[in-house]
């Protein structure tokens, strides 16, 4: 008879006498053993209730946890092999009474003598210590059976974690959450898959990517469980030929898979959409950023100054994460142009430049004059010289919104109002004395132009459709924004979308 | 006493012997274009040199898909077996 008990709590000590009377009664023929959860109570108990039988000091909660011990009192019957018989928790005087019975039968007659009517019907139990907050994750990480494989680093006593994360050059510079088997389990709840699911393939270095890696390096940046799928779907999506997240983290120029969520699950995370909605001050949007940058920097190897490679980088290389307020937008969210459903939750990663730009126009009140501040704005990425423009992402305002939605607009119209207001005559696009950067004739399929071929208007984007657009942000604020785009298409990054999976 | 979960991929990585230099140029000569702005011209002028400099010397010219990402495996084993040096025009 296993007897799981703790000493601050009362149905224990109520429990204590009896344990003792069976552990008389049936000594030589049924061995009754109290399991005590911490080292100073079971002394006080044994104590206290002049107890005689062994008490097995289980303070470090191994065998609680193996016998799946939820609450104390939870008294097991078992046979010599292990098999239990029976099971019951709290304190239920028939339980106990079935209990002794079948215990004397067992015994060949021996019987416990007690007196019932010192007892209450029932009593309920306390919590067992091993289910308390923190501890379960812990012993689920002990535990042989334990979920994860990936190698782990015992720090010296006097150690600091977080020195050590920043001496190992583990971190994008600011602290990191340490990411103790404990913290990484419970990281790991926050998802259905396999904690050694092999996800992606990381470049530069080619390394495999596992839930759980993707789990410890989650922990470190920050995030809670529930923003574990959002991290794995946006590590799927740029970890894929057409996104080239290799070129991305390498290039000389500076970019970043800036990540736009969609969908129910902005709600559920609490993700910021308003005031502020491109950072900073929300949990979610910056660490599920952090998260994937994070992973990319500890398992892919881009690190700045090695394979990621940037002039100049820029604050997206921290994190990037964005909720499109979909709520507020006249027009259908970006995921559901892209395909989903709107009841889907859905990230979005565009290779862009690792920060936004903001687009002042204050005046406008027509849609035609707002798109058309728009599309001037848009034609500063890169440089304006440079038409033929891949991907970039327009973050709209919810003032600017309204004014566009007064006159009806669709984003189509919007797309076609940047284009026109754009569109530049060839002869300006070239590079001159005054500013040398420019496209050559040979882009534009010419050698020996004529001066009305050199009037000819090209547009900033090679395809209206290349103008990314959502609605965020503060409602008070006629300011939009833009991140500009790197080298896209299939010759560079192409953005990419992915479901997020559903945890009920 | 704090554990902590490995972050990183865990792998060290293995250090090669860089293969011997020969002392003097001769069989084929890979020239290596990336695709980035003026990475031919730069080239151009390399195969034009070397062919005054060095005559029997064959040179031979490849080309990347794109700068913005790796070589393609099968252009990497390409030059690997049909040359004795590279020379890679990473341009700009």
């Amino acid at each position: 008879m296993l007897c799981f008990v703790k000493e601050d709590c009362p149905t224990c000590g109520l429990t204590m006498p009896l344990i003792e009377a069976a552990a008389e009664a049936f000594r030589g023929k049924v061995e009754v053993v109290a399991i005590g959860q911490d080292a100073a109570g079971n002394a006080l108990l044994v104590e206290r209730h002049r107890f005689t039988a062994p008490m097995l000091d289980d303070s470090d909660l191994k065998i609680s946890y193996s016998y799946n011990v939820e609450i104390v009192p939870t008294i097991i019957l078992a046979d010599g092999r292990g098999a239990e018989l029976r099971r019951f928790e709290g304190f239920d005087k028939s339980d106990w009474q079935r209990t002794l019975a079948e215990m004397a039968h067992l015994a060949d007659g021996s019987e416990a003598q007690i007196d019932w009517s010192a007892f209450p019907e029932s009593r309920p139990g306390c919590g067992s210590k091993s289910v308390e907050p923190g501890v379960a994750e812990r012993l689920a990480a002990q535990a042989s059976g334990s979920r994860l494989r990936a190698r782990q680093i015992e720090l010296g006593a006097d150690e600091d974690p977080f020195e050590f994360m920043f001496e190992r050059g583990l971190t994008d510079g600011l602290p990191v959450v340490p990411p103790t088997p404990e913290r990484v389990m419970r990281m790991l709840s926050g998802t259905r898959r396999d904690p050694q699911e092999v996800i992606a393939t990381v470049p530069p270095n080619l390394a495999p990517l596992t839930i759980e890696k993707v789990a410890a390096n989650a922990v470190m940046a920050g995030c809670r469980p529930e923003y574990l799928p959002v991290v794995i779907a946006v590590l799927e999506g740029v970890c894929t030929d057409e996104f080239n997240i290799h070129g991305v983290m390498a290039t000389t120029a500076g970019a970043t898979p800036i990540v736009v969520v969609n969908g129910p699950i902005r709600h559920r995370l609490g993700m910021n959409m308003k005031v502020g909605a491109l950072g900073s001050g929300n949990r979610a949007n910056a660490t599920i950023g952090r998260a994937v940058k994070l992973a990319l920097r500890n398992v892919g190897g881009a690190r700045p100054g090695e394979i990621e490679r940037t002039a100049l980088g820029g604050p997206g290389k921290y994190t990037a994460c964005y909720a499109e307020w979909e709520e507020r937008s006249p027009w259908e969210p970006l995921h559901v142009e892209r395909g989903f459903r709107a009841e889907d939750s859905v990230v979005t990663a565009f290779g862009l430049e690792p920060g936004p730009r903001l687009i002042v126009d204050q005046l406008s009140r027509t849609a035609h004059a707002l798109a058309g501040s728009l599309g001037m704005a848009l034609e500063s990425c890169w440089h304006p010289k440079l038409h033929g423009y891949g991907e970039v992402l327009l973050v709209i305002s919810p003032e600017h919104a309204d004014t566009i939605k007064r006159d009806g607009w669709s984003k189509a119209q919007v797309r076609s109002r940047i284009q026109e207001a754009s569109a530049r005559p060839i002869r300006e696009l070239l590079p001159d004395a005054d500013a040398g950067e420019g496209m050559a004739l040979r882009n534009f399929g010419l050698s020996n132009p004529t001066p009305e071929q050199l009037e000819q208007r090209i547009p900033k984007f090679r395809k209206p459709e290349n103008i990314n657009i959502i609605v965020t942000g503060g409602e008070a604020g006629k300011f939009s924004s833009a991140f500009g785009g790197w080298f896209s298409g299939p010759m560079g990054s192409i953005s990419v979308s992915r479901k997020i999976e559903e945890i009920p | 006493m704090t554990r902590i979960v490995d972050p990183t991929d865990e792998r060290v990585p293995l250090s090669r012997t860089l293969a011997s230099r020969p002392q003097r140029l001769s069989g084929v000569v890979a020239l290596l274009d990336i695709v980035k702005p003026r990475g031919d011209v730069l080239l151009d002028r390399i195969e034009q040199r070397l062919a005054e400099r060095v005559p029997g010397l064959a040179l031979r010219r490849y080309r990347k898909p794109t700068f913005a990402k790796p070589a393609p495996d099968e252009l990497r084993r390409r030059i690997a077996a049909e040359s004795d040096f590279v020379i890679e025009a990473l341009a700009d």
